[in-house]
């Protein structure tokens, strides 16, 4: 019993809805006991998942192994900032700008990409991600602030905002009609859209374009002898997906009002689809599990430093101490990257189709053969 | 013309970097049917075999410093300069050539492992399976290096006497100021040597015969009684190696970062992208191709009138070519199209 099955089955979309919704909203309460509910991360949780959903539409459906989406986040951060200087403070012009922006790159990027399939398209994507990377860092310095990064500054012309009310002293927060975007409110306004944005993503899989879509992951040739021309499905899921790349971003930057280079890196896309892959390609929850999973734990890894090392092995003798806190000091801190490239390939090599495979293995075990 | 004559020659090294790798990766692609993410990271731990060489030859112990006589001053003296004098000193001096020697038994080892214990099994998985695990593999590989040799880049020089510059310009005809670095005209040299050989051995052993064939019909190579897999795990170390050496020549030209594989890795990518995926030939000319157009780029001339086109060259090269030769410069039909 595949997955995708499931999914097509699941016609009660409205009590699935109302679910997820009330697991999203009340996530600052079920998440207190493991200490991961504070608004901060709770405000990742549901950045981040808005971005794996929409890379999970690309990749999950048409299979499509795309290496450069960090881009289009990166695009949606410098929008959104962009649109905080230059428009007002109010967030709704900035994430919707960042998304229209992210849309044009992910055509622009798309429109060549998606001529190729498989390994070139990958590395096409890559080296479109390189190619706006170092452009972000070098030549495009006026418009992104290069290393420093875009930040926000008191002689902002912030149009629409004067138009309404004089600049305060110092710099002023984003806000959503005079709502401040941070703490919980921050993270609600993030919540509601990841909830909208999961809504979409459940309609685009149980949708005759979903359908379409899976079918161009299981066999393209097939699909283009019946008639179907299969790039614009290809494009169309490439921006979708580009697009909630690009929320995601610009929501980066209403919790935070910064935007740098870095973001757009490779390993940023790398950790994407380590999130995807890690929950389970194609499955609706999969990607926001595995976004929970690299978030908190990436949250956990990198504060601890030697000396929490020390005070965990505090009951071993003390001869080991310092083998053992040596040993276990290569994961931690700064050495999280090496965590997550090794749960990376532990979750290909032993179970490519991430912990929802993983569950649904556990369950068949006990029904199917009980 | 005498810049144009110095950007052909810069072009030339970094090119030979760019051919050299792709060459491994194409090696790899077309034998085993494996894209190999993790291939920049060979790359990178070549140049760290020239990092640990020179660190493992200037093991020093504290002495007192004689030439300072106001007061006690000590220095750092390496054992070989205390057990063997000026000798000593010329083999820390000449730590990177000896380094190649060291760097291609470790190198064999480091590819044979990573075939028999990771790639083997990914032979018949997706090639985005393939991908990701080998991106897994190369974070995994470059967290351990920074790991234990910190994040700054490790200056590593190369022998004193090809230090200086060598003065080309006069001795073919041109200006005497069209000069260059000796060392890059040696790891040019280097490069073409070492492309001359893989092709040399591709073709006239019965080996290479084999791995030829194997890259034209596997499966038809394994029907006629050969155990094409244990080649196929030489070939991976032959790669390994060759990504290797292109590492430890370039450590004295760009001084060792634990991220440099990754930089090179996706450059490498779009060079063999464009001369042809499997094609030996097309990547090496590919290679080259890109590293002479990239230094063309970056003339200030060229800057003037497209500003940061050096930075992007060979992306925009890899689209056009892409959209206009499918594939690629040298490619033959039926090499990974799926």
């Amino acid at each position: 019993m595949s997955p995708d099955k499931k999914i097509l089955r699941l016609n009660n979309i409205w009590l699935t809805m109302l679910l997820f919704s009330l697991g999203v909203l009340t996530m600052p309460w079920w998440l207190e006991p493991i200490g991961a509910a504070y608004p901060d991360l709770l405000q990742k949780f549901a950045i981040f998942g808005i971005f794996a959903i929409g890379y999970n539409i690309l990749f999950g459906l048409t299979g499509y192994l795309s290496f450069g989406h960090a881009t289009f986040l990166g695009v949606g951060s410098y929008t959104a900032v962009w649109s905080f200087k230059l428009l007002s403070m109010n967030v709704l012009p900035a994430i919707v700008l960042s998304m229209l922006f992210a849309g044009f790159f992910a055509f622009l990027i798309g429109y060549v990409s998606l001529r190729r399939s498989g390994i070139y398209f990958s590395i096409l994507t890559l080296a479109f991600a390189q190619m706006s990377y170092n452009l972000a860092y070098s030549v495009l310095t006026p418009i992104t602030n290069g290393e420093t990064g875009l930040q926000l500054s008191k002689q902002d012309p912030r149009i629409f905002d004067r138009l309404f009310f004089e600049a305060g002293e110092g710099l002023p927060s984003t806000t959503l009609f005079g709502l401040d975007m941070n703490g919980y409110q921050g993270f609600y306004f993030c919540a509601v859209l990841l909830i909208i944005a999961f809504f979409i993503s459940l309609k685009i899989f149980n949708s005759p374009f979903g359908l379409s879509l899976r079918a161009i992951k299981s066999n393209q040739t097939r699909m283009s002898y019946t008639g179907y021309h299969t790039r614009p499905y290809l494009m169309a899921a490439f921006i979708i997906s580009g697009m909630y790349a690009g929320l995601a971003g610009g929501l980066l930057a209403v919790t935070d009002p910064l935007a740098g280079a870095e973001r757009m890196q490779w390993t940023a896309s790398g950790e994407v689809v380590l999130m995807t892959i890690l929950g389970g390609v194609g499955t609706l929850l999969g990607p926001l599990l595995g976004v929970g999973i690299i978030k908190y734990l990436e949250n956990i890894f990198s504060s601890v430093n030697s000396q929490t090392l020390h005070e965990f092995f505090a009951f071993l003798p003390d001869s080991i101490v310092t083998l053992v806190v040596n040993f276990t000091g290569l994961f931690v801190g700064e050495g999280w990257h090496l965590t997550l490239g090794l749960l990376f390939m532990i979750i290909v090599i032993f179970l490519p189709g991430g912990l929802m495979q993983g569950f649904e293995k556990i369950k068949n075990r006990f029904t199917d053969k009980a | 013309m005498d810049a144009i004559f110095i950007q052909l020659l810069n072009g030339l090294d970094k090119g030979g970097a760019y051919a050299l790798i792709a060459l491994g990766l194409t090696l790899t692609f077309g034998t085993l049917g494996v894209v190999n993410f993790a291939h920049g990271a060979l790359f990178m731990l070549g140049a760290f075999c020239a990092v640990t060489m020179q660190k493992l030859l200037t093991i020093s112990k504290t002495v007192k410093d004689t030439s300072i006589t106001f007061f006690d001053a000590y220095k750092e003296q390496p054992y070989l300069e205390i057990w063997w004098g000026d000798t000593g000193t010329m083999i820390i001096d000449y730590s990177v050539p000896i380094s190649i020697l060291f760097a291609i038994p470790v190198m064999l080892m480091i590819g044979i492992i990573m075939e028999r214990g990771l790639i083997r099994y990914f032979y018949r998985r997706t090639h985005a399976e393939q991908i990701l695990v080998t991106f897994g593999l190369a974070i995994v590989i470059q967290e351990i290096v920074r790991h234990f040799y910190g994040a700054n880049p490790i200056p590593t020089p190369a022998p004193d006497i090809v230090s200086g510059s060598a003065a080309i310009g006069s001795a073919i005809g041109l200006s005497d100021s069209v000069v260059y670095p000796w060392w890059r005209l040696i790891y040019f040299a280097f490069s073409m040597s070492i492309i001359g050989s893989v092709f040399a051995f591709l073709k006239y052993t019965t080996f290479g015969l084999v791995v030829r064939a194997g890259m034209a019909d596997r499966d038809m190579v394994g029907l006629l009684g050969i155990n094409i897999e244990r080649r196929f795990t030489i070939v991976f170390g032959m790669a390994s190696i060759v990504a290797g050496l292109a590492g430890v020549m370039y450590a004295p030209i760009l001084p060792p970062d634990y991220h440099m594989g990754m930089d090179f890795l996706v450059l490498s990518f779009v060079v063999v992208v464009v001369g042809g995926m499997g094609s030996l030939e097309g990547a090496v000319l590919a290679g080259f191709l890109l590293g002479v157009l990239q230094s063309f780029a970056a003339m200030n001339e060229i800057k003037a009138i497209l500003p940061g086109i050096d930075q992007i060259i060979i992306y925009l090269v890899a689209v056009v070519v892409l959209l206009t030769k499918p594939r690629g410069l040298m490619g033959r039909k039926g090499v990974f199209e799926d």
